[in-house]
């Protein structure tokens, strides 16, 4: 893997980046004691922290981070509106909330004190991601309960550049305001990159020619294929940033220029990547679910928050300077993890899979049952026009061609079925990818 | 002469061939010939008709995936070595034929072949200057029920 740093974009924008590792042990931890005395104004906490008899006083050392209690979404839904606010009322300084899967949003706030972490924790990404003074940022996503429009936007201020607040949507007005105000810098989720580019050749402009160098992407899931694919169509490099609302949103974790991971913010998080199943600790680098507790966070104090979200964490030094862990891209949800004969398969592996065939995402369906001792995988793919063909040949190949990639991709052997057009059943919102006939227990 | 072949993709299981054939006769669309190619999995169904156009318009509306590829068809004097005599034809000129199906002509005691090459027109020139002609489409459908 590349791990060449152009000198130019060195540049650190907190100190706090490269404490030597005890240094930022001690702070940590000095950090985890005070927020166990927080959070003891959190009623879900305080009960259970005191049913195992717990105060600031039994943390001795980080490891002692493991037997304080798991958050999870559930939770927070069970206690909204603000259940779990840590401070009186009149100090909350702004509500934010995710729309979940579930319709109605889940709120967090935070005190004038967070706002003013959270811009400092997008700035150090922004930076790491080549952002200076001098440019200028168009934001193109919402302003509103979603937490990236203003993280980044006073993330953007703190290091001194402009703002754009573009906000989502109207794609050909996002291109003319480019036109005309040359930003340097794209904020957007990296799918709508890609339609700017797409507006971009619609309207006859070569994306390639628009004034973007560097782009910031975060708020979904997105692949290694994707961001050559953006980097290529705009003509920039493009940064992944990882954060979610309940914690703070953008800024728990960003690219440097080494583009090899994404450097946790370890002095405002403590992240944990646990066995979705036995939460326990993985080995380090081994894929798991991400567990974070928030060290600094005033009105919304988290102990142990279950992301859900599957990537790796290494300690391995980076070129750049910054000593803090990074994270792999999110692979995937521990919901929907697949263990396929001892190998772990998100479905977002097999469509990175099926784009690679067909450059878009076909309707499919994965079925995994266990015959005998092995575990199978079939992979049925609705054909569509233009990967039909009247030669059984190349109709054999593209079998042959999806399974290749599927392995390239997930690692493990399946047999691909195509199937008719419509035959998949369609389910409104989040799809049903994945059918495991394996587990038949019915408690 | 070359026709318009319609392809369609089938999964092969009970009732999914009949489905496309039942669309078709229910439009009124009569079938000149058709060939199947398949796998335990899946099959090609290939059809020839008279109105491709609508045939196709037909079975796309009922939700099938139909791919139009231009074939050529040959007249077979229906006697031994018909068509063994076009094979080495089109071998001497190097074509590849992807795949052929035939049917006979009750009336004429002659059989039409279909081919399909990579390039139906070089294919065409090659038959033509071997003096091996192309069925007319007016001829090879006026013969029709």
């Amino acid at each position: 893997m590349s791990t060449t740093v152009p000198a130019s974009d060195h540049r650190i924008y907190d100190p706090a980046e490269t404490l030597p590792r005890p240094e930022l042990a001690a702070l940590q931890l000095a950090r985890l004691r005070a927020l166990v005395e927080r959070v003891a104004q959190v009623p879900f906490y305080r009960d259970h922290l005191g049913r195992r008899d717990l105060s600031p006083r039994s943390i001795r050392s980080l490891d002692d981070l493991r037997r304080l209690p798991f958050t999870t979404k559930a939770d927070l839904r069970q206690h909204q509106p603000l259940g779990f606010l840590a401070v009186p009322r009149a100090d909350v300084a702004r509500i934010h909330g995710s729309s979940g899967t579930t319709g109605r949003p889940t709120f967090v706030a935070y005190t004038a004190g967070d706002l003013q972490t959270w811009a400092g924790l997008c700035a150090r990404f922004l930076v790491a991601g080549g952002l200076r003074p001098e440019h200028t940022v168009q934001i193109a996503f919402g302003f509103g309960l979603f937490t990236g429009g203003f993280g980044l936007h006073y993330g953007v201020e703190r290091v001194g550049a402009a703002v754009i607040p573009a906000a989502s949507g109207n794609t050909r007005r996002q291109l003319d305001i480019m036109r005309e105000l040359n930003p340097e810098v794209l904020v957007c989720t990296p799918s709508y990159a890609l339609t700017i580019a797409d507006g971009a050749r619609e309207l006859g402009i070569d994306p390639r020619a628009l004034p973007l160098r560097y782009g910031h992407f975060g708020g979904e899931p997105w692949t290694e294929d994707m961001r050559r694919e953006i980097e290529d169509q705009l003509d920039i490099q493009a940064f992944n940033n990882y954060g979610l609302s309940e914690i703070i949103g953008p800024g728990v974790s960003g690219e440097c220029a080494a583009h090899n991971g994404m450097h946790i913010q370890e002095d405002h998080f403590l992240v944990e990547c646990l066995d979705p199943e036995t939460l326990e600790p993985v080995p380090e680098g081994e894929p798991g679910e991400l567990v974070i507790t928030t060290l600094t966070r005033e009105a919304w104090p988290m102990l142990r928050y279950r992301t859900r979200d599957i990537a790796r964490l290494w300690r391995e030094p980076c070129p750049c300077g910054r000593t803090t862990m990074r994270m792999s891209r999110v692979a995937g949800r521990s919901d929907d993890m697949l263990i396929i004969r001892g190998v772990n398969v998100f479905p977002s592996q097999i469509e990175e899979a099926l784009l690679r065939v067909e450059g878009t995402t076909p309707h499919y369906l994965i079925e995994v049952d266990r015959p005998g001792t092995l575990d199978r995988v079939k992979v049925q793919v609705e054909i569509r026009p233009e990967l039909f063909s009247d030669r059984m040949d190349r109709m054999q190949a593209l079998r042959e061609r999806i399974a290749r990639e599927v392995h390239t991709v997930a690692g493990i052997r399946t047999e691909v079925e195509l199937v008719e057009p419509r035959t998949i059943e369609r389910f409104a919102g989040k799809a049903k990818r994945v059918v495991d006939r394996r587990n038949l227990s019915t408690d | 002469m070359k026709l318009q072949q319609l392809s369609l993709f089938i999964e092969n299981r009970p009732g999914h061939l009949g489905a496309p054939l039942e669309a078709l006769a229910a439009a009124g669309i009569n079938l000149v010939t058709l060939s199947l190619a398949d796998t335990a999995q899946f099959g090609i169904l290939r059809l020839i008709v008279r109105d491709w156009e609508r045939a196709k318009q037909v079975l796309e509306r009922a939700g099938w995936v139909v791919n139009v590829t231009e074939v050529v068809a040959v007249d077979v004097v229906d006697r031994p070595g018909g068509l063994a005599e076009i094979l080495k034809v089109l071998e001497g000129a190097g074509l590849n034929v992807e795949y052929l199906y035939a049917f006979a002509l009750r009336r004429e005691g002659r059989s039409i072949l279909v081919l399909r090459f990579e390039d139906p027109d070089r294919a065409l020139q090659v038959l033509d200057a071997a003096g091996l002609h192309g069925a007319a489409a007016e001829e090879l459908f006026s013969h029709l029920p």
